[in-house]
């Protein structure tokens, strides 16, 4: 930075540069607008705007009954989107008190880690791209579409899920499930390490990210940030070991930190993350199969107020029936009350406030979207960098247009 | 450190102040009056016992059946070390919604508070830099106020009387 030469005072009469990064632009990935302040390629200043893509799911769901919020949470992060069903489950289960099977949480921690692995795969190999590394990029997502492959199996969509239902999944998972399953832990890991032996030691990647976009760890909490961006800064917080969900007790798991907080650390952060998400995966799938006989054919908790009964039952049983109507209608009890709940998105907390009245839809329900609090960090994050070290910030941060506008 | 400390804490500081103490589903939920929300906020975030120094959530509610406290301000907090959550709301009337900043102590709580302004008109006083974050620019109403419901009130080929609100 010392040797920048300013040009002399009054030479030319605006000294700095106004350009528009984004709202559409090939290295933002989204819908991202940055109006940035440039002396030469140095970063003066930048302003962020968001909101080109508030679709006012917050108002949206004040009109909808618990099962119909579902498909809304699918866009929120859409590169993850089962962590986001999960979460919204979890928190009606949490309003409604119901308790889930443990074979239930187990499918569900299987799936919220595919999950992640799919989101880092992606925000990982697009830091190389956007460092002019695309190899890598095209190593892995090859595995991301292993990954919908499984979620095809699972509730026959792709991108956005709707998977799962209030008190479990709409129906079992397949043998093909599986299959794919144990095809992808056995062939990842090895496409991983490469990947790895790609970029961790590369120097040019090293060169170009190490010191790029840094924040220590008490700006960040101070800017509310959690999930991997924090975890990279040095702060080991994790909703799923500080306040255990879905099982997530009963798994034996490490909580990678960085020190930093740059983009080098970040993406070493996420890396391990996608480790320690396989050997969940495992684990998780070891305890699966442990299930015999009537146990391992569960796959939804037992409450036919909440839970979509079969069709074949509608039609031949009258209680079903009454069930499958109140369901669909919105007609069922629910409790007055609030809750919070938070699940570990692959960015960070992603937390649901839901107020209910006793009425069809919530009275209020907003959105802790991760995205949205720590991108306010950016303009800061940039600030005396290079246009290029911007693009590699914003990619490196994971940043969701999705989840940032809601 | 349970619930009780911290409400014998935050009553040994400010008096007996504060109202509707509950705790749905575990986390304390407290009413404060909208003049200490900063203080509070303060307090909790100074003091070596209580150490709430994560702003995890900031959002407003509309109430408008709760005549001259229509809106409501939530706060989450979060004590990352003790890994307690606890909740508090403001009331403020929606004729005159001012509550102070809480963007000196949480820089995290500047695009918060400006979705809450976007969304329910809360004026923030003190925020750097308070306009609108996700709506159009030129929008003059909030729109996740409760008199604005969702579908056209004027479309009279649907009879909603027995479902929804």
């Amino acid at each position: 930075m010392s040797e920048h030469i300013l040009l002399p005072e009054g030479s030319i009469e605006k000294q700095t540069t106004t350009l528009n990064l984004g709202p559409t632009h090939p290295a933002t990935h989204g819908v991202f607008q940055n109006v940035l302040e440039l002396d030469g390629e140095r970063i003066l200043k930048a302003t962020s705007t968001v909101g080109y893509i508030h679709r006012a799911f917050e108002k949206l769901a004040e009109r909808r009954p618990l099962y119909q919020i579902t498909p809304i949470t699918d866009r929120l992060n859409y590169c993850s989107s089962p962590i986001n069903n999960m979460g919204w489950h979890l928190t009606c289960e949490k309003l409604l008190n119901v308790q889930t099977p443990k074979r239930v949480d187990y499918l569900r921690v299987i799936i919220m880690e595919l999950a992640r692995i799919s989101d880092h795969l992606i925000c990982n190999s697009i830091v190389g791209v956007d460092s002019g590394a695309y190899s890598g990029f095209l190593y892995l997502m090859q595995f991301r579409e292993l990954i919908y492959e499984i979620y095809e199996e699972i509730c026959g969509s792709r991108l956005t899920t709707n998977i799962g239902r209030i008190g479990g999944f709409e129906r079992n998972f397949t043998n093909t499930a599986f299959e794919k399953l144990e095809k992808f832990l056995k062939e990842y890991p090895k496409q991983l390490k490469e990947f790895e032996n790609l970029f961790t030691r590369n120097r040019i990647f090293i060169d170009r990210t190490v010191g790029c976009g840094p924040i220590t760890a008490e700006r960040a909490l101070n800017y509310g940030f959690t999930g991997p961006n924090l975890r990279a800064a040095g702060v080991d917080y994790d909703v799923r070991v500080h306040t255990p969900y879905s099982s997530y007790e009963d798994f034996d798991f490490t909580v990678p930190v960085g020190s930093t907080g740059d983009c080098y650390d970040r993406f070493l952060v996420r890396n391990e993350e996608m480790w320690q998400s396989l050997s969940i995966i495992e684990q998780a799938y070891q305890k699966v199969q442990e299930f015999k006989g009537k146990d391992a054919e569960v796959y939804h908790a037992d409450v036919p107020a909440y839970y979509l009964p079969e069709k074949k039952d509608v039609y031949t049983k009258m209680e079903a029936l009454i069930y499958h109507f109140k369901i669909i209608m919105g007609e069922t009890e629910i409790p007055a009350g609030e809750v919070y709940n938070s699940v570990e998105g692959a960015n960070g907390e992603l937390g649901y406030y839901l107020i209910s009245d006793g009425g069809r839809t919530p009275y209020r329900l907003h959105f802790r979207r991760p995205c949205f609090i720590y991108y306010q960090a950016y303009p800061e994050l940039i600030q005396g960098g290079m246009i290029s070290d911007a693009v590699i910030t914003m990619s490196s941060l994971n940043l969701i247009a999705g989840e940032l506008d809601a | 450190m349970t619930n009780d400390i911290i409400k014998q804490k935050l009553t040994e500081k400010f008096g007996d102040v504060f109202t509707e103490w509950l705790e749905p589903y575990g986390m304390l939920t407290f009413t404060a009056p909208k003049d200490l929300n900063v203080k509070v906020l303060q307090f909790l975030f100074d003091d070596e016992r209580l150490k709430f120094r994560f702003l995890t959530d900031l959002q407003a509610v509309h109430y408008p059946d709760r005549k001259g406290e229509e809106l409501a301000v939530v706060y989450h907090l979060h004590n990352l070390v003790d890994n307690v959550r606890i909740r508090f709301k403001v009331f403020v009337p929606v004729e005159k919604p001012d509550v102070f900043t809480a963007t000196s102590l949480y820089a995290g709580a500047n695009f918060m508070e400006r979705e809450t302004f976007d969304f329910y008109g809360v004026n923030f006083v003190g925020h750097p830099n308070l306009i609108r974050i996700l709506n159009v620019d030129e929008m003059d109403y909030f729109p996740l106020r409760k008199e604005f419901p969702l579908e056209d009130q004027t479309r009279i080929d649907k009879d909603d009387d027995m479902f929804g609100r």
